[in-house]
């Protein structure tokens, strides 16, 4: 008889039986968890993306591609690209605001680098502090900045960026304001593990072999923090794209997002396949994106996302 | 016109660059890289101090500056002779379906997310890479879309169990799927960072598989795991989106209850209370990033 093959694990021999009985107690439950409550809602979520509303506001049989191509902005009204423009529009407030967050990012992890080692542990507690104050206070926050009668708001006024008596929300203004704000701290974060880490001695060399500044930057420092860069990036470019609460509050009906829209659905418009085609897409996105950042980082390369 | 705004930032940011990289001053800051940290930390700060500020403000409705009081915060703490603002019964209401909510969901992510998360460290198993993956959907994919696609799982499975009725106990579950993502993470790169000998010392020594994990893994693993619960508590403390697709009437959360008045018009006791919640969440960081620090 064959000897079935042993697996070391921890400082023990176990058959693949035992190793399996092991793992379904320990992982078990969390799997089934994960399979029941993340995997088959997103199994849903494409299902009804191709049922029909009723008159009712019900989703309904017969299948049908109707949603995504109305999401295309071929209506029963003829062609509207309205859900386009939406989607043009939420995909460049996201990369705007991962531009400025990156932006602002960069000095504040060098910045935050240059301390001593107890300093920047409590730096960065302060970076990260107010990414745990409730996203709803943080918005309504700049409502109270940018009302007309607010000090924000007046000197604009002087200046002629506003009219009298107008304030500086709702608008795209404000919506990019609340962004950076509530994603800084997303990027600052795997950044600055990454400029933690830099080799300052490969600097030096730059220096020494007459590179200028923006050679030496460009050239030595940046590529060393790329992998906490581009974690950054993905935390703030694909929640950018479902926000919801920031253009809700601070754009008004002015600057709808696909977060706005998806809302809609679920909300007064009550189209829930509709609703659905919508989400599929977003979520579509950011597996696909996840998954290509799997490969080229590898498992232990994610880490950087938390 | 707006864009204005942004000049100074970006002049700010071009002499932090400029001036950041001072040749053998590298490791420190020089004055453009700590302008313009100061003024990202304000930037970081002012939505939080302005809301505290205005928590203090002796105005039922305007948003300008009228005078000092603290009778929003005694107006939250029970005292009823302060009119305007929200009703002190909703008030309570809503803190209380938010820790019960928090309490609840964190404690079962904790057990279910740390065993979750040792299984992964220990075991290699199909498909244990591909859970490794999944866990961080939750981390990256927009809320709204994880609470649309919980509700249309709601409204499937309504049709079998009324359990699963928009209300506290749909968003506990909805509340643990995130969680246990966050939790596993955190406890298994906790493990990652211990030395696998000790278990197998264990081991050597005749303790049982249980008896391991109980006396050798577990204290091992304790600020791991304590992180992760606090960090699971704080994320179901401070979500909106989630709970605003999952709750009904009578399971409201504070961000829920924070939102719909702020809907209405901002009104001082919301400022009052948001400063008291700012306090807290604050606290709570603090202690996890102890506990964090603590295990390097």
């Amino acid at each position: 008889m064959k000897k079935p093959k042993l697996e070391a694990a921890g400082g023990e021999l176990l058959t693949p039986m035992q190793l399996l009985s092991r793992a379904a107690v320990t992982a078990g439950p969390g799997i089934v968890w994960i399979a029941l409550f993340l995997i088959l809602p997103m199994l849903i979520l494409l299902g009804y993306s191709f049922l029909t509303r009723d008159e009712l506001g019900n989703a309904v049989f017969p299948l049908t591609v109707d949603n995504y191509v109305r999401f295309a902005g071929w209506d029963v009204l003829g062609y509207d690209a309205a859900y386009l423009i939406i989607v043009g529009r939420t995909i460049l407030v996201s990369l705007v605001t991962t531009l400025f967050c990156v932006l602002i990012a960069y000095p504040l992890a060098f910045f935050i680098a240059a301390h001593e080692p107890k300093t920047r542990d409590r730096l960065m507690i302060f970076v990260i502090l107010p990414s745990w104050v409730n996203l709803v206070i943080r918005t309504y926050a700049w409502m109270i900045m940018f009302n007309p009668s607010s000090p924000i708001t007046q000197l604009a006024a002087t200046l002629g960026m506003v009219g009298p008596n107008e304030g500086l929300y709702p608008s795209d203004f404000a919506v990019y304001l609340g962004m950076i704000n509530v994603f800084l701290p997303f990027i600052v974060l795997p950044l600055y593990s990454a400029v933690e880490r830099i080799d300052w001695s490969q600097l030096e060399a730059a220096q020494d072999l007459y590179a200028t500044k923006t050679q030496a930057f460009i050239q030595v420092l940046v590529p060393q923090t790329l992998p906490g860069l581009t974690a950054g990036i993905i935390l703030t470019a694909i929640p950018a794209l479902g926000m919801f609460v920031v253009p809700d509050l601070l754009g008004g009906a002015k600057v709808a997002l696909i977060g706005n829209s998806i809302a809609q659905q679920f909300g007064a418009s009550r189209d829930y396949p509709f609703g659905a085609a919508i989400s599929f897409l977003v979520m579509g996105l950011t597996l696909l994106v996840l998954w290509l950042y799997a490969r080229r980082v590898g498992e232990k390369g994610m880490r950087d996302l938390l | 016109m707006f864009w204005l705004f942004f000049l100074p930032v970006m002049a700010l940011l071009f002499a932090a660059w400029h001036f950041g990289l001072r040749r053998n001053q590298v490791r420190k800051a020089s004055l453009g890289l700590s302008l313009t940290s100061y003024l990202a930390f304000g930037f970081l700060y002012a939505p939080i101090l302005v809301v505290a500020v205005m928590s203090f403000n002796n105005s039922r409705f305007r948003l300008e500056w009228v005078g000092f009081t603290t009778k929003w915060y005694a107006k939250i703490f029970g005292d009823e002779s302060v009119t305007g603002g929200l009703e002190g019964a909703q008030l309570l209401a809503a803190t209380q379906n938010t820790l019960v909510l928090a309490i609840i969901s964190t404690a079962i992510a904790t057990v279910i997310g740390s065993l979750l998360g040792y299984g992964l460290h220990r075991y290699r198993f199909p498909g244990s890479q591909l859970t490794a993956w999944l866990m961080y959907i939750p981390v990256v994919t927009p809320d709204i879309v994880m609470a649309i696609s919980l509700l249309l799982l709601y409204q499937v499975l309504r049709n079998v169990a009324p359990f699963f009725e928009p209300g506290m106990p749909a968003m506990v579950i909805a509340h643990v799927t995130f969680q246990i993502a966050f939790v596993a993470i955190v406890v298994r790169s906790r493990l990652a960072t211990l030395d696998p000998a000790l278990e197998e010392a264990a081991r050597d020594l005749y303790a049982s598989p249980l008896e391991t994990v109980r006396q050798v893994v577990l204290p091992l693993a304790l600020p791991g795991v304590m992180a992760g619960a606090l960090l699971a508590f704080t994320l179901s403390i401070d979500d909106f989106v989630i709970s605003f697709f999952t709750s009904g009437p009578d399971s409201q959360t504070l961000p829920i209850l924070i939102y719909a008045s702020v809907k209405r018009g901002i009104t001082p006791d919301i400022n009052a209370l948001s400063t008291i919640i700012v306090l807290l969440t604050m606290v709570g960081v603090f202690l996890s990033q102890i506990l964090q620090r603590n295990q390097k």
